[in-house]
């Protein structure tokens, strides 16, 4: 589950770690009172206005200004808040920004130069370790850095039965080429942060940039912070956490009828039991001439209720010209997944988009039976092959 | 021969009481499964769809001879149910559990590794069957006939697809390893292929992954450097999927340039592996590929 960064700081400055000091604001007015505030906790005199979205590149979408005086809060906050941003990471539609974070300028002068370093947290799948992942060439994009100087990227794994050693985060400092108290700083960050990540069952920590200020100080300048869904059960207080606007409305909409959907751009839906088996549903679209309009994982109870709120949300995507519902009945028979099909479509009544139900597996024969007896608009069939035609054949007719 | 489990396992249910647990246990045993009991913490001593139940797995090891054991247990109790088989002396443990917190499965991977002895399947996986000997796991049944054809696969209902076109194209079964969708599993793709490999039943193998990790890239390679010593059909599902939607970028630098389909199908591909574009051509591609041997 991902988090906003307001959000992810606070967890971070529990934890000891140092962050980029703000306060969060829902309008132009608060974003005032916020900056007035944090001159007053921090002295800061300069404000970064930053909107509170998921999406990473936020800052050369335009949604991440520096307001130098308490004056040019107010406009700028005006600007971000209510506006599509548009990001690489959000598509083309972009996404409605409704906070702002007002935060501290942190790039102050002072004895020495300000320097960005990159630094992240998650699992190496390969190894079944936690690792840390950092590099001196802060505030990039880590891809372009893992493609331009793969040499400059460093990992560090953590041992699971002793946890993050005191020479680890000494050997990170130096490696990042820092000494006196920058290099101490540091160790107290990278310490604090690897307690964070593991004390709140994180899944990724992506602090990018991680500052040394003009006066020695390192902080977490934004922080992208990713929480374990399978742990929330541990967390109970970070459930509130999760922000449905940054969710398709769909999607929404299926989790809260036990549906795994994620929208996609093409013209045939489908529905399906067994995330393996929807993804391959999808390929067989594409090969078949279509676009999947969708993923839908049903999961392992596919019945007249699931199979109808299946259907509503696919029918609520105006580009689906087609439907595919492959079902294979292992545990689940056919006959009730096909009964399940017909009284849902008629439930719903008004379908206009060709059906092609696929069912395989325990009572399959019966299943496609009940199906081309229903005089529904609906055809059906037993091999996945059959189904890949039909998909054909209705899309040259469509 | 088959692997990992036969006729001869004596299998355990961890969460035998429970309603999966029951459900699943009562089909095993009706498909020939010797399921010599169950644990359910608190209710040893009772008896249970004809079974004995017992309060620990050290126990059912020591009364029943337990050497396998199949793991239903809810997610925030599934890792201690794994570290209590290793434990006991199970040999091989079977989780079927979805949704296991992350940092739990780092700490039965390391515990699991000072015990090479002992086979983890999966989380998150539909467990492992061999044909007309025994079922460990909630695949179907009816679907597999006895044979020659191994399986490995990564997703659920992916497998019995490609097991019923085996089946409908007259090639039988030995033994479907599910290794679970989870980042972090007990058994990888590889391991799987190497198990089936070295079977003497087994004459011919489908591997199926997915898209994220590099588990399919590795699996290909062994099988290259060790001389294609049987054919291998691979599909990996997820040509279509969108990149980037469950990965977060930092991810995608570890998992490195093997994580999409169409690289894992590329390197499948120069390792010599029958790779099939559409997988309504699983059976259909083993049958001409055994054919033309």
């Amino acid at each position: 589950m991902n988090i906003h960064e307001y959000q992810g700081k606070e967890i971070l400055k529990k934890y000891g770690v140092r962050i980029q000091e703000g306060i969060v604001a829902d309008t132009p007015e608060e974003a005032v009172a916020a900056a007035e505030k944090l001159t007053a906790e921090t002295g800061t005199s300069w404000y970064v206005i930053k909107a509170q979205i998921h999406a990473g590149g936020r800052g050369k979408g335009g949604g991440v200004k520096l307001a130098k005086g308490i004056d040019k809060v107010k406009d700028i906050a005006t600007d971000i808040i209510g506006m599509q941003l548009i990001t690489k990471q959000t598509g083309p539609e972009g996404r409605k920004v409704h906070k702002v974070l007002v935060a501290q300028d942190v790039y102050y002068p002072g004895v020495s130069e300000p320097k960005e370093y990159y630094m992240s947290v998650l699992l190496d799948r390969a190894t079944g370790k936690n690792v840390i992942i950092y590099t001196t060439e802060g505030g990039m994009d880590i891809e372009e850095v893992a493609e331009a100087h793969p040499e400059k990227i460093h990992r560090e794994h953590i041992d699971p039965a002793v946890g993050l050693q005191g020479f680890q985060a000494r050997k990170i400092a130096f490696n990042l080429g820092l000494e006196g108290d920058a290099q101490k700083e540091m160790v107290k960050f990278v310490t604090a942060l690897y307690k964070a990540y593991d004390e709140t069952d994180s899944a990724m920590f992506e602090i990018n940039p991680v500052l040394k200020t003009s006066d020695n100080k390192i902080l977490a300048v934004d922080a992208k912070v990713t929480l374990d869904e399978n742990a929330l059960y541990r967390h109970k207080d970070f459930v509130a956490l999760r922000d449905f606007n940054e969710e398709d409305p769909l999607e929404v909409e299926a989790s809260q009828n036990n549906l795994n959907y994620v929208k996609l751009d093409g013209n045939v839906g489908c529905m399906v039991n067994g995330a393996g088996l929807a993804m391959a549903t999808m390929d067989i679209i594409k090969l078949s001439g279509g676009e999947p309009a969708n993923f839908l994982d049903v999961g392992g109870g596919a019945n007249a209720q699931t199979v109808e709120a299946g259907f509503r949300i696919i029918l609520k995507d105006p580009n689906v010209k087609a439907i595919l519902i492959n079902i294979f009945g292992g545990i689940v028979r056919c006959d009730r997944v096909a009964n399940g099909v017909v009284e849902a479509y008629k439930a719903i009544g008004d379908i206009r988009v060709p059906i092609i139900v696929r069912l395989q597996g325990t009572n399959a024969e019966e299943g496609a039976r009940i199906i081309d007896e229903s005089g529904l608009k609906v055809s059906s069939a037993v091999l996945l092959k059959d189904a890949a035609a039909r998909v054909k054949e209705v899309l040259a007719t469509a | 021969m088959s692997v990992l489990v036969n006729k001869n396992s004596k299998v355990i249910v961890q969460g035998f009481t429970g309603s999966e647990g029951s459900f699943h246990a009562q089909q095993m045993m009706e498909y020939g499964t010797n399921v010599v009991g169950g644990v359910t913490p608190g209710k040893g001593g009772s008896e249970h769809l004809g079974r004995p139940v017992f309060n620990t797995v050290a126990e059912a090891v020591e009364k029943a001879g337990a050497d396998t054991s199949i793991i239903f247990v809810p997610p925030a109790f599934a890792a201690d149910a794994i570290m209590e088989a290793a434990d006991a002396g199970i040999k091989v443990i079977i989780t079927i559990t979805e949704g296991i917190p992350t940092k739990d499965m780092i700490a039965v991977k390391h515990y699991l590794k000072d015990r090479p002895e002992v086979t983890m399947i999966g989380p998150n996986c539909p467990g492992v069957m061999t044909a007309g000997e025994c079922k460990v796991g909630i695949m179907p049944g009816f679907i597999f006939t006895k044979g020659k054809i191994g399986i490995v696969s990564k997703s659920g209902t992916l497998t019995y697809e490609a097991v019923d076109q085996l089946t409908k194209a007259g090639l039988g079964q030995t033994t479907a390893i599910g290794i679970g969708g989870d980042p972090i599993i007990g058994t990888t793709t590889k391991q799987a292929v190497e198990l089936l490999m070295n079977d003497p039943e087994t004459e011919g193998i489908v591997m199926i992954g997915e898209i994220g990790g590099g588990m399919e890239a590795e699996a290909a390679r062994w099988i290259k450097e060790t001389g294609n010593k049987k054919p291998v059909v691979g599909f990996i599902a997820g040509q279509t999927a969108p990149p980037g939607r469950r990965m977060g970028h930092a991810g995608a630098i570890v998992g490195g340039a093997d994580d999409t389909a169409a690289a894992k199908m590329a390197i499948m591909r120069e390792c010599g592996i029958h790779v099939v574009d559409s997988p309504a051509e699983i059976g259909d591609t083993m049958l001409r590929v055994l054919g033309g041997k």
